[in-house]
């Protein structure tokens, strides 16, 4: 049995490794790695020692209350934070072996890989088809047209949202409702065929038939893809996720099977959490 | 008088005084309208637009090629400005911080103060001296230097108006920085740069000091842009200083015509800009 850091301030971040097999959900290969890894903005420190993994084929969800730095450790995974001036990284972060920090990283080929869903739909004013064909386009993934409409069609069939604009794919994305728009950004996203898909509180702006759909989404693309998923809502992350982590300040409090977090949790501070106590 | 009273009292005298203030305001242009209106519409025929200007003595003809002239300028004005202007629109909004945007602000800010008649000095000592010519070239850019600051602070006004999660959108998906500018950022605001392209134009249109000894005059219809070229505003400050009854009502005309075009400019600005800001708040 290994350990799983816990949020004492005094005690050096350890290594965590995703204990095996217990709650019914197998242990899959390690996808996303990350070690010790600490966030600066500027002198502030907002991550401190937060180690992790990622697994294959599952749904790994952050928790945690406002401002414990979730969305800014989502953001290291694809260096989302390098366009923000003073920010700094220590420690490692791996995708398949890989260390993203690395110096001769490319970044643009880095976020293909890594795709990201935001908290806000954010489609670009073009019409769905060109949303979606954009990150092909970009990368010059594929070329020809029917290949692209391919793709497109793929895409947006991945994302549930194939069925609902199939006539009307030439129009602005802006005339789509809020849940379809966030689906469009998931298909956007799923076009360039990434590896990992992070989401950063993907429906916390939608209602709650719209939110249904998207958390339906993340169930079924989990066989594809490997996601990570910031949430603000408890019930969410024990719904789609295998893997939760709680933050709290800035620090990893407590990672484990999502069903132990919610039933059995290691700490104090992840139970008072869970359950409500503060938040 | 209660409280109450009183203060209803108070707040009603201070929105009438702010009507007030709106009439005093709105006079002005009143009258202009009016005066350029019931004037020039005397004046004004086909042949105002079709014609060329008569020889004194001779009544009628028309400013046609002060119209084309005006168009030429214009044209060149913006084919120098439109690119300089957006260009260090996107330099101020994509770097704000750096000491070169500052100075560009602060250059820009300060050749927007910059009175006309000094920058059609500075287009003569720059382009007729040297080749002893008033030129179409020279007016245009005289017009085109009065033109660059007014594009540069509204495109850059109108990119820092963009979504930021719209920059992390394109870059999310491996857009570099300038792929993201020029695919994203750029299409979003374009409405609204264009709206702003449109007003600026509009607003050099009726500048007359930078074309007196640039783009000069001519009484001939001319489209070279090396020799010296009519304007509407030259031809109405030429024809209103003349002595003669004919060209006064000439000169009303041409007024009527320029302020027509500076009203369309702006209300098709104006009715794009509603559009935009319509498609925004979806």
């Amino acid at each position: 049995m290994t350990d799983v850091p816990t949020h004492a301030t005094h005690l050096p971040p350890r290594p965590t490794v995703v204990r095996a097999d217990r709650d019914g959900v197998a242990d899959a290969t390690v996808k996303v790695d990350v070690q010790n890894l600490s966030f600066y903005y500027g002198a502030k420190r907002a991550l401190e020692g937060i180690s992790l993994q990622a697994q294959t084929n599952r749904v790994t969800a952050f928790i945690g209350p406002s401002g414990c730095g979730k969305s800014t450790f989502l953001r290291t995974l694809n260096r989302m934070n390098d366009i923000i001036p003073g920010t700094r990284v220590e420690g490692s972060a791996r995708i398949d072996g890989q260390d993203i920090y690395a110096p001769n990283v490319d970044v643009v080929e880095l976020r293909r890989r890594v795709g990201m869903v935001f908290q806000k739909s954010n489609p670009f004013p073009k019409s769905i088809f060109e949303n979606v064909a954009y990150g092909l386009r970009i990368n010059r993934l594929v070329t020809s047209k029917a290949e692209i409409a391919e793709r497109v069609e793929e895409s947006l069939r991945s994302a549930a949202l194939w069925d609902e604009v199939k006539d009307r794919v030439h129009d602005s994305a802006l005339a789509l409702s809020g849940g379809q728009q966030q689906r469009l950004c998931i298909a956007r996203a799923l076009a360039v065929r990434p590896d990992v898909l992070l989401m950063d509180e993907p429906a916390s702006a939608l209602d709650p038939i719209a939110t249904q759909r998207i958390e339906e989404l993340i169930y079924r693309l989990k066989s594809q893809y490997t996601i990570i998923i910031v949430t603000h809502n408890m019930q969410q992350a024990a719904r789609v996720s295998d893997h939760t982590a709680f933050f709290w300040m800035g620090k990893l409090v407590e990672f484990d099977r999502t069903e132990r977090i919610f039933t059995a949790p290691r700490e104090k501070l992840t139970e008072d959490y869970v359950t409500g106590r503060f938040g | 008088m209660s409280h109450t009273a009183y203060r209803t009292l108070l707040s009603r005298l201070f929105v009438g005084a702010c009507g007030l203030a709106v009439l005093v305001a709105l006079i002005p242009l009143a009258f202009i309208l009016f005066f350029v209106v019931s004037q020039g519409f005397q004046a004004l025929n086909l042949d105002f637009f079709t014609h060329m200007p008569k020889p004194v003595g001779q009544p009628g003809g028309g400013m046609a090629n002060a119209i084309v002239g005006t168009l030429i300028l214009s044209g060149l004005a913006a084919l120098l400005a439109v690119p300089v202007g957006v260009m260090s629109g996107v330099y101020l909004s994509e770097y704000p911080q750096t000491r070169l945007a500052s100075a560009v602000r602060f250059a820009s800010d300060t050749l927007n103060g910059v009175p006309s008649i000094v920058i059609g000095v500075f287009a003569y000592g720059l382009a007729v001296l040297p080749f002893k010519q008033f030129s179409t070239l020279a007016g245009g850019l005289a017009l085109g230097i009065m033109m660059i600051p007014i594009v540069t602070k509204t495109t850059e006004e109108l990119l820092v108006l963009v979504p930021g999660s719209m920059r992390e959108g394109a870059l999310a998906l491996g857009a570099t920085r300038g792929r993201a500018v020029f695919s994203v950022i750029i299409p979003a605001a374009l409405p609204g740069i264009i709206t702003g392209i449109v007003l600026a134009l509009a607003r050099i249109a009726g500048e007359t000091a930078p074309l007196l000894f640039t783009a000069f005059n001519n009484r001939f219809f001319s489209t070279s842009l090396t020799q010296p070229i009519s304007s509407i505003t030259v031809q109405v400050y030429t024809y209103a200083i003349s002595p003669y009854e004919d060209w006064h009502r000439q000169a009303w005309a041409g007024a009527l015509v320029l302020i027509t075009i500076v009203l369309v400019c702006s209300m098709l600005a104006r009715l794009a800009t509603s559009r935009v800001s319509r498609l925004r708040t979806r």
